[in-house]
Formats: structure tokens, sequence, C-alpha cells
């Protein structure tokens, strides 16, 4: 939060591309069956999983940045606990990707997107976004640990890019004509993310959508943050 | 001129070899492009549905032409960054003293550029008709196209050169690049211009990538149509980016930063 020239942008960018893509993609929703009839409602889900992308690269490249700068073999030698020193890293991209989702759902509202579940539909949108925020942070934090390299995480951020765009992010799957796409986008568990936070903003309260996306986010959460907590243990190793 | 020529040579292999065997560099210059390609051609095919959507080549062809733009764009913004990341190393200022000609300093950065670009050119393209892209314009309307995307090349290249030269960092990148993209995806991206409504209608008719992306989806379709228009703005682009750049040199030169 000292450096703003760093956050700022990154909290910024995912509105700037949805203020340019919006009005662009607007023409999706005169296609038979499209969900809603503002394509700004239907994009703005995006701007939560891009704020949590950026979660997963400061909590990475910040402990890479202790692996690299020795900060952590020096941690080693002292009665610190890793699980808390994961915390504390995880905890402050957290921190970040919640006060991004805060700005967008403001954002949001005043550029008139209307949250079809209401103010519990927020509440339950901030607790998934939370959840991503955290489980995106855990992989950062797994990545940035294995590697030990800052430049390694931010290397990551295209791969990232790539899951995102061959997923459910631009129309719903059951529009999507091309059948290798729709079978990428079924299987990547971006889609599901997307269509929970998606689900509250157009749908209201469907269950389906938002299990499947609360399920998959702590899936991810469990298994990066098992990883990342093996990959700490054994920077931390002392020999 | 002779020592012109021979400084954009050195500068433009030395940029050449460093893009080719560098891994980090050379796989996202490949990987966006064809990354954009399949999302959006793939994803988003079922807009050719949308009443208004009239272009007879199909969305993949009607997609290639926007990517094309992109990384033309793009590729050139990263090769000029090769130059900021010059003056970290320090690399950029023995350069200005060394080069017999500084002048060659932009030119081999511009044809580096441009040959990066021909090789994003033909894996796009490969990439493309595998996809089931038609081309229904003939072989010189195709080269007319990849033309007129290498002239944005240049003008990008030297638009990066110019802001480079001046701010000497490699950390400028995202606030060089973001002024682009909002410019690239203010222009008819998803569907034709006909079929924008309201304010982005408006700002798509008047931003000069729209002009670029029209002529070239005319080439594609073998249907040009104010191709002279486009040729003529891509080269007033290039004009002017030249004159940012040579002020951003004389500007490193003097050591004005």
């Amino acid at each position: 939060m000292r450096q703003p020239a760093i956050v700022f942008p990154t909290i910024v960018f995912p509105l700037v591309l949805l203020a340019v893509n919006a009005p662009g993609l607007e023409e999706a929703t005169r296609l038979p069956g499209f969900p809603t009839d503002s394509y700004l409602d239907f994009a703005i889900a995006v701007c939560f999983l891009q704020g949590a992308l950026f979660a997963l690269t400061t909590a990475g490249t910040e402990l890479a940045h202790d692996v690299e700068t020795g900060f952590l073999s020096r941690l080693s030698l002292t009665p610190l606990r890793s699980v808390a020193l994961l915390l504390g890293q995880v905890a402050g991209a957290v921190t970040i990707g919640i006060l991004g989702t805060i700005l967008y759902i403001t954002v949001g509202l005043i550029a008139g997107v209307s949250v079809s579940a209401g103010a519990g539909g927020v509440l339950v949108l901030l607790a998934l976004s939370l959840l991503v925020c955290l489980s995106f942070a855990a992989i950062g934090a797994l990545m940035g640990l294995r590697t030990g390299s800052g430049e390694a995480v931010q290397a990551a951020f295209p791969l990232m890019f790539v899951l995102f765009f061959l997923s459910s992010i631009n129309l719903p799957r059951d529009l999507i004509e091309v059948d290798w796409f729709r079978t990428i986008a079924t299987w990547n568990p971006i889609s599901y993310l997307v269509e929970a936070f998606r689900s509250l903003i157009i749908s209201g309260w469907d269950g389906g959508a938002l299990w499947r996306g609360f399920a998959v986010a702590l899936g991810i959460l469990v298994l990066a943050a098992l990883g990342a907590r093996s990959a700490l243990l054994s920077r931390m190793e002392r020999t | 001129m002779s020592g012109l020529l021979v400084t954009a040579r050195w500068v433009a292999l030395r940029n050449l070899r460093h893009a080719f065997t560098n891994p980090a560099l050379l796989v996202p210059s490949i990987l966006f492009p064809l990354v954009f390609l399949l999302a959006f051609a793939g994803g988003l095919s079922s807009l050719q549905d949308t009443p208004g959507f009239d272009f007879r080549s199909g969305y993949t062809s009607f997609q290639f032409v926007f990517i094309l733009l992109q990384s033309a764009a793009f590729g050139g913004i990263f090769t000029g960054l090769g130059v900021a990341a010059d003056f970290e190393s320090k690399f950029a200022r023995r350069l200005l003293l060394a080069a017999p000609g500084r002048g060659g300093i932009l030119l081999g950065y511009v044809a580096a550029g441009i040959v990066r670009f021909g090789f994003t050119v033909a894996m796009v393209t490969a990439v493309g008709l595998i996809a089931g892209m038609e081309v229904d314009g003939t072989a010189p309307q195709f080269a007319a196209l990849v033309a007129l995307a290498m002239v944005a090349n240049a003008a990008a290249t030297l638009y990066s050169l110019g802001y480079c030269l001046r701010v000497q960092s490699v950390a400028a990148a995202p606030a060089m690049q973001t002024p682009i993209f909002i410019l690239l995806f203010l222009a008819p991206v998803y569907v034709p211009l006909d079929a924008l409504d309201g304010w982005i209608h408006a700002v798509a008719s008047w931003n000069p990538l729209t002009a670029l992306l029209e002529a070239g989806r005319g080439f594609i379709s073998g249907d040009p149509d104010e191709s002279g228009v486009a040729f003529g703005l891509a080269a007033a682009l290039v004009a002017l980016m030249a004159v940012w750049a040579v002020r951003g040199l004389r500007r490193a030169e003097a050591g004005d930063v």
C-alpha cells in the first residue's frame, strides 16, 4: 500500500478493460439465449477474477523476493512459524484484492449494474471474492517459493491469461459455437469461478453455479496452500 | 550515409540475435497473438450471427486482421523496449558514443521489429489457416494486408523508441502500453463499425486504427475499401512517430532525461 504506483494501476486496469470491452461486445446481448440485455452486467464478473490474478502475482513476487534476498534464510534461524510468514504475505495480497472487489462493485453500481441477488448477494460475492483471492494468492505463493524467482512468477502471468481467455469470460458456454473451445471452457476451472460471480449479478440465487464456484475456489486453495506449505518447509529447512 | 546503414545493420542483428535466442522474449511474442486469435475467433464466433454482421469470410478472418494489427502494435512496443533495457545495462551510452550514425540506431530497431513481426505473421497465419480461416482476397491483397500491418509495426516501434529514449527504464512498459491497448480496443474489434451503437461507435469512427482495421478486413475478404486512406494514415503515423523518436534520440544524446 506504500507503493501506490504499483497498486493503483493493478486495481484500476480491470475497470479500463471493462470500459473498452463492454461497449464493443454489447452486440452479443442480441444473440438468442443471452442471459441479460446489458453486457456490462455480464462482463463485470471478469473484474473480480482479474483482481484475484493480481493477488497471485503480488503474493508470489513478494515471497520470491524474500527468497532472492536471503530474508527467508535468515528467518529460518528465528522461532517464527513458517505458516505465519505464509499467511502474512498472502493476507497482504488478499487485502488488495478485496479492496479491488469493493471498488469494482461500487463502480459497477454507479455505471448501472444491478445485482439480482440483492444486498445478500453482494455479501456472498465478497465472500467468494475473498476465497478466490486466497486461492490465487496461494498459487502465487507456491510459485514464488518453488522457483525463488520474481521473474518466474511474472512469467506465469501469460499462462493465467491464457486460462482466462479460454474460458466462458466473454460468452456463456452454451452460446460458444466452436466445439473444441466449448470443451476447453467446460474443463477450465476459471469458467466456474466467473459463472458463480455472474450468477449473483444476472440470475439471482443460482445454487448450482454458486456451489460449483465455491467448490472450485476451495479446491484450488487447498491444493495450492498444501503445495506452498511444503515448498516453504523445504526452503526453511535447517541444514 | 554508410555510417547510418552500418549502425542500423549491427543494431538490427544484435536485436534479432537477442530476440531469437531468448525464449522469454520469443515465446510471449508468439503465444499472445495465438491465444487472442483462438480466444476471439473460437470463443466469440457466435457474434457473426448477430443482426448487422455481414463479413463474408467468416469470424476467424474477421478477427485475424485485428490480431495482426494488435501483434504489430505490441511487437513494435516490445522491440523498442530493448533500448530501455540497453540504457539500464549502460550499453546504450556506449552505443551512442561508438555509433558512426546515431540515426541508424532507430533504423536498426525498426528493421529488427519488422523481421520479428514477420515471424509472428507467419505463425499466426499458419494457425489461422489450420483453424479454418478463409482468405477470399487474392495473394497481392493478402500481401497488402501484411504490408499495412508492417507499416503499423514500424510506427509502434518508433513510438516505443521515442518513449524509451526519454524514460530509459523498462519499468515504463505498462504506461507505454496502456494508451495503445485502449486505442486498439476502441476500434471495431468484435463486430463491424456499423454494428456498434452509442459512444463507442462515435469514438471508433474517429479512431485512426479503425481505417487500418477496415482496410485490412477488406483485403482479406477480397473487397478492398478505402485502402489508400489506410496506407496514407499508416504512413502519416510513421512520419509522426519518426519525429517523436528522433527528438527522443536528441534528448538522450544530450543526456536530457
